[in-house]
Formats: structure tokens, sequence, C-alpha cells
């Protein structure tokens, strides 16, 4: 195991941040945190944390307005390497949807404990996506009734479906398995479900499948309605 | 209102020989004639005959058609007395019922007028029916009053709102019948202003006047349309703005029964860890449903994954053990379907019993062709094969159920990996 990952912890909550930072502590290294949208960009690129947790819901526009202008340069640097794990109360799909499509790696809720927000964080450091039973219960409802049959050639199609395996490791997240557990019960190994995972996770954010789009779209449009 | 028991069937019995009733079933009409005919044992057909005659020699046979229509009550009425009558024909009667009566009420009375000699021309008289008749239709309340079971009960009410209410829908009026019953009359009554234009030789000038008006009314129309697109966004923006602040008052009043009597729970319980713990599961899981909207209490019917997340409320509070529900897909609930949200019941509750104390996962999955549902707990697991007394019970009463309604449970468990219990029902092919 290489060194602690270094996070930066984004939540208006400050009694919240105190909390995860204590949970963390020893496991991750929180190097900054920030209450605002515009601390979280400024620490951000300061510090190019592995891992940002993100709050998906903030006064100023939330997670979702920290990717955007990450992702659009504000800071007149190049876009940062972080990765976003994305962290809320919310368990509303428009939430969780929105914040996957923009570029988060993963989604948990805030009530996790602190040994397995930092296997997350871990993980998503790592490269993996992490996923919440409740978020792969979305996904599953997001992508019912299209199971892909054959590998698809068409690449909007194979993007618009899940392969039978990639449900059944959704299926297996959302009834509460650990990637290890479902490794053993499906008799693959746990790199094979990681990468599962974040095929999936690729699909979330790539595919143009109604329903995903649709949640994005009511997102943003509450956001703007929020901003104005 | 209410008699005595015993009085009941001798009033029954005076009143079904004092009243007459309109039959509706099978009068021609309004049923004025068959009513009275049953009454006096006569061939409705003679009565016809002589309201005819009567109608066509000076109008009276029409007058006392009418208003014995209006006075007498329908067949299947309940009150006996002419005003009840009156008031529940108000309720009762169709709005093109109404209309013809009042229509031909009038046209009655005009005739009748006339044939007494009074100087009453055809120029007044159509118009002034027309314009009953039309005024009728806009004035009336409801088209379906027969069909609102509110207008039956409550047949006084609606004569009294009868003129407050002319552009507002009755219950049970719909939109379109509204704008129909409403055109229809000012057609009509547009209809007799011209009737009585043309009748009296102004149509011609009346047309100069109407071109007037209306070059005046598209003068000041471009004079005032700023001004009334203004009027019209500021009353726009101050229906939206009421509607926001009807909705935060609906928020406040939602949080003060809820979040912040929870809040003083919370302080007033501070050093019990357990009930703060199981107060703010129970706020959280009520805030969520009122969040996403879903209603508390589905109208009638039971869903799938409604009834799981009362069943995991139930655990959590009996036992202190989170229990989080994924579902995906959704199904009413049959027979069966409650059986398995029995079974998947008992498995929470094994699961909060044995489970070691950590979080239940429940998950659910409604599929065109089955509904799965999974109970899992982290708890030390155990050998299937050295399953304590007291557990093979609560499995006897999951599997057995599951069985006993066409489904299967399996319960899988590996030590050191917590308990799973399956549930699946086959759905029967719609």
């Amino acid at each position: 195991m290489s060194a602690m990952p270094r996070v930066v912890l984004v939540d208006d909550h400050e009694l919240f941040r105190a909390g995860v930072r204590a949970e963390l502590d020893g496991l991750v290294d929180v190097v900054a945190d920030a209450a605002t949208v515009a601390e979280a960009v400024a620490a951000i690129a300061e510090f190019e944390p592995d891992v940002v947790l993100l709050d998906v819901h903030m006064p100023d526009g939330g997670g979702l307005e920290v990717i955007r202008r990450l992702r659009a340069g504000a800071t007149g640097t190049a876009p940062v390497r972080s990765r976003f794990l994305a962290l809320s109360v919310s368990d509303a799909a428009e939430d969780v949807i929105a914040v996957i499509r923009a570029g988060a790696r993963g989604y948990v809720t805030k009530t996790i404990s602190g040994a397995e927000l930092a296997d997350a964080v871990r993980r998503v450091h790592g490269g993996d996506a992490v996923f919440s039973p409740r978020l792969a219960g979305f996904v599953l409802d997001a992508f019912a009734g299209s199971t892909a049959v054959a590998p698809a050639t068409d690449r909007d199609a194979e993007l618009d479906a899940l392969t039978p395996r990639e449900r059944e490791v959704l299926q297996h997240i959302a009834r509460g398995y650990m990637y290890k557990e479902i490794a053993l019960r499906l008799g693959i190994s746990a790199k094979t479900v990681e990468a599962h995972v974040s095929a999936v996770l690729r699909k979330l954010q790539l595919s143009s499948r109604h329903e995903l789009s649709r949640w994005a779209a009511e997102r943003r449009m509450l956001d703007d309605g929020a901003g104005a | 209102m209410i008699p005595p028991v015993q009085a009941t069937p001798r009033r029954h019995a005076t009143a079904a020989r004092r009243d007459i009733r309109r039959d509706r079933e099978h009068g021609m009409v309004a049923g004025v004639c068959a009513g009275l005919g049953n009454r006096l044992g006569v061939d409705p057909l003679l009565l016809r005959i002589v309201f005819a005659a009567t109608t066509l020699a000076s109008g009276v046979g029409l007058v006392a058609y009418v208003l014995a229509w209006i006075l007498l009550p329908a067949d299947h009425a309940e009150g006996g007395s002419a005003a009840r009558g009156l008031a529940q024909g108000w309720g009762r009667r169709g709005t093109v019922e109404v209309a013809l009566g009042v229509g031909f009420l009038l046209l009655a009375v005009l005739l009748a007028f006339r044939a007494l000699g009074l100087p009453f021309s055809d120029v007044l008289i159509w118009p002034l029916v027309l314009v009953a008749a039309g005024g009728a239709l806009i004035w009336h309340r409801s088209a379906s009053g027969e069909a609102d079971p509110i207008a039956e009960a409550l047949p006084r009410v609606k004569l009294s709102a009868t003129a407050s209410a002319v552009l507002r829908p009755a219950a049970g009026e719909s939109r379109p019948a509204v704008i129909s019953r409403i055109g229809i009359g000012v057609t009509l009554v547009i209809a007799a202003a011209i009737v009585f234009l043309h009748f009296s030789g102004a149509l011609a000038a009346a047309t100069d006047v109407a071109l007037a008006a209306l070059v005046v009314a598209i003068a000041f129309g471009v004079i005032f349309a700023p001004w009334i697109v203004r009027l019209a966004t500021s009353l726009s923006a101050e229906r939206a703005e009421r509607i926001r602040s009807q909705e935060r008052a609906e928020v406040a009043a939602h949080l003060h029964d809820s979040v912040l009597q929870t809040l003083a729970l919370v302080q007033k319980r501070a050093g019990d860890p357990r009930a703060v713990a199981a107060l703010a599961r129970r706020q959280e899981r009520e805030l969520r449903t009122w969040l996403s909207g879903a209603p508390a209490v589905a109208d009638g019917e039971r869903r799938l994954a409604a009834a799981l997340e009362a069943a995991a409320q139930e655990i959590e509070e009996r036992h202190g053990v989170a229990v989080d529900v994924v579902a995906v897909g959704d199904a009413p609930l049959d027979r069966d379907g409650e059986a398995l949200i029995a079974a998947a019941r008992e498995a929470m509750l094994n699961a909060a019993k044995f489970g070691g104390g950590g979080a239940v996962a429940v998950y659910a999955e409604a599929g065109d062709a089955r509904l799965q549902v999974f109970v899992r707990d982290r708890g030390a697991g155990f050998d299937p094969a050295s399953v304590p007394a007291d557990r093979r019970g609560v499995r006897e009463s999951i599997v057995g159920r599951m069985e006993r309604h066409g489904g299967r449970a399996t319960i899988n468990a590996s030590p050191g990996g917590g308990t799973e219990v399956e549930l699946v029902l086959e759905r029967a092919p719609s």
C-alpha cells in the first residue's frame, strides 16, 4: 500500500467536516477543507489532492458546481487530476445521477462509517468506482429492461445497456455485498468486479439513455433556478 | 326529519298517495303527463292532448306544463313538498333541461299575456325567450348535478350558490363542459340581440355602431396594451409569490410537526444514545418520504416498495437496528405479494435479532416475471446444518409461507459473511 491518499473535504457544515476529519484521522490525509464552492475550487487548485470528498448540497451550487468550475478551468490552470467522491445525505436519484455524470467517481451517503469511507476514498484513489447500495439501485432502475444480449457492435447501444454480468454485480452491491464478497460469490477476481463497476460508471457518465439525461436535466434545472 | 320507526310505514303510504311525481322513465318531455296519469289513473296520452290543445289555444297549457315540471319532484326524488322539489330539481336537472324550461316558461308567459290582449309583438317575444334560455345556461351552475353526490346531498347550498358560481366549474363538471355551456349560452344571447335588431329594423344602424365600437376598441387596445400586459404580468407574479408563500407555510408547518419535535425529544433523551439514534433514524425516514413526495399512506393500494419500507421502519423502531431498503421497480401487491412482504418482514426481524447489531440491507427487485426480495445482515453467520431451534422456527415461517404462496425462499449463510434470505415470487403472466 502506498502513502495515505491526500484528501480535500468540501462541506458547508462545520460540524460534519469536524466529524469526518476525526473519523478519517490516521486513515487518510485530510490536507484541507472548504465550506463554499469558491473555497473548494481554490483549495483543490492549491493542494491538488488525490481525492475530493464533495458535498452534493451546498447553498452556492454544491458539488456539481465545484466539478463544473474546475472542468471549465476557472482557476486558469490545467484541469486538476483530482478524483471526486460525492458525499451526501440526499437520496434523490437526480442528485446522485447528476453528480456522477458530472464526473464524480462514486457516491456514498453521509451515514457511512469512518472505516468504510476511508476504504471508499482509497478505492477512488486507485481509480475504481464506488457505488453505494442505493446508487446501484438507481442504476438498475435507469437501465431497466435493457440487458445487452450480445457484445454490441454499435457504441451507443453498448453504452445504453448493461451486460448480464454488470447487472449481477450491481444487484449484489444493492444487496449490501462488498466487492470481495461479490468476487467470491460470482467466482471471479476482485479486480474483475472492480472492472465491471468501472464499466458501469463509464456507461452512467456517457450514455444518452433517456432516464439518465432526464435526471441530469432536472438537476441542472434546479441549479439554475436556485442560482437565479 | 327522522320519524319514529313505527310511524314510517304509514307515512310512506300517505306520501305515496298524496305525492304526484314526474315519471321521467315513461314521460315524453319531462314526465309530467306520465306522472299525473299515474296519480289520476288516466292515460297520459289524454293529458298530453289536453296540454297540447290548451297550449295551442292560449299558451296556458304550456305555462301549466312548465310550472308542473319545476314544481313536481321527479319520481326518484326524496322530498314531497313543492319547495323541496324545486330545490332538488335545481340540483338534479341538467343544464339544457333548465335552459329549455326557463325559455319555455317565459315563452308561455308572454304568449299568455298576448292572448289576454296585452300588446306584445314578436319582435320582443323571441329575443326575450332566447335571452332567457341563454342566460339560464350561463348562470346555471352545474351540468352534471344529477351525477354529483355532493349536489345530491346539498341541494339547498347548491341553489344559493348558483348566482355566485357562474364561471366556476361545479364539482363534477369538467372545464370543457363549462366552456361549451357558457359558449352556447353566450351564442343564444347574442342571437337574441341580433334577432331583436333585425326585427326592429335597426340591424344596419347597429352594424355601423358595432364598427365604430370596434375601431374605438382597437384604438384603446393599442394605447393601453403595455399597461394591460404589465398588469397581467404583475398579477401572475403576485400569484406565483402567493403560491410560494403557501408552500413555505406548508414546509414550515411540516418541520414544526416533525423535525423540531424530534429535535426536542433528542435533547431530552441525550443520555440514551440508542434512543437518540432511533429517533434520528425515524425522523430521517419520515422526512425522506415527505421530500420524495410519495404519499405516506397510498390510496388503498399497497405497493411493494412502500410496504417493505413500512416493515423496515417497524423493525427499526422495535429493535434499534438500521434497516436500509433499496427497491428497483415497483408493483402492486396481491395476496401472494402480501405473503412475500410478511416473509420479508420475518427475515428483517430475524436479521435485526441475530445479525449482530449491524445494519440490515434489504433489496427488492420487481421485474415483469417475478418479485425478488433479499434481506441481508452482517452477523457472524451460521452453519445451515446447525441452526438454533428458535431460528429454525423463523425459517419455517419464512420458507413455509413462501412455498404456500407459490414462491420460494433460500437462506444463504456463510461463516463470517453474514446471512442472506432470498425470497422469490414468480408473477402470473397477465
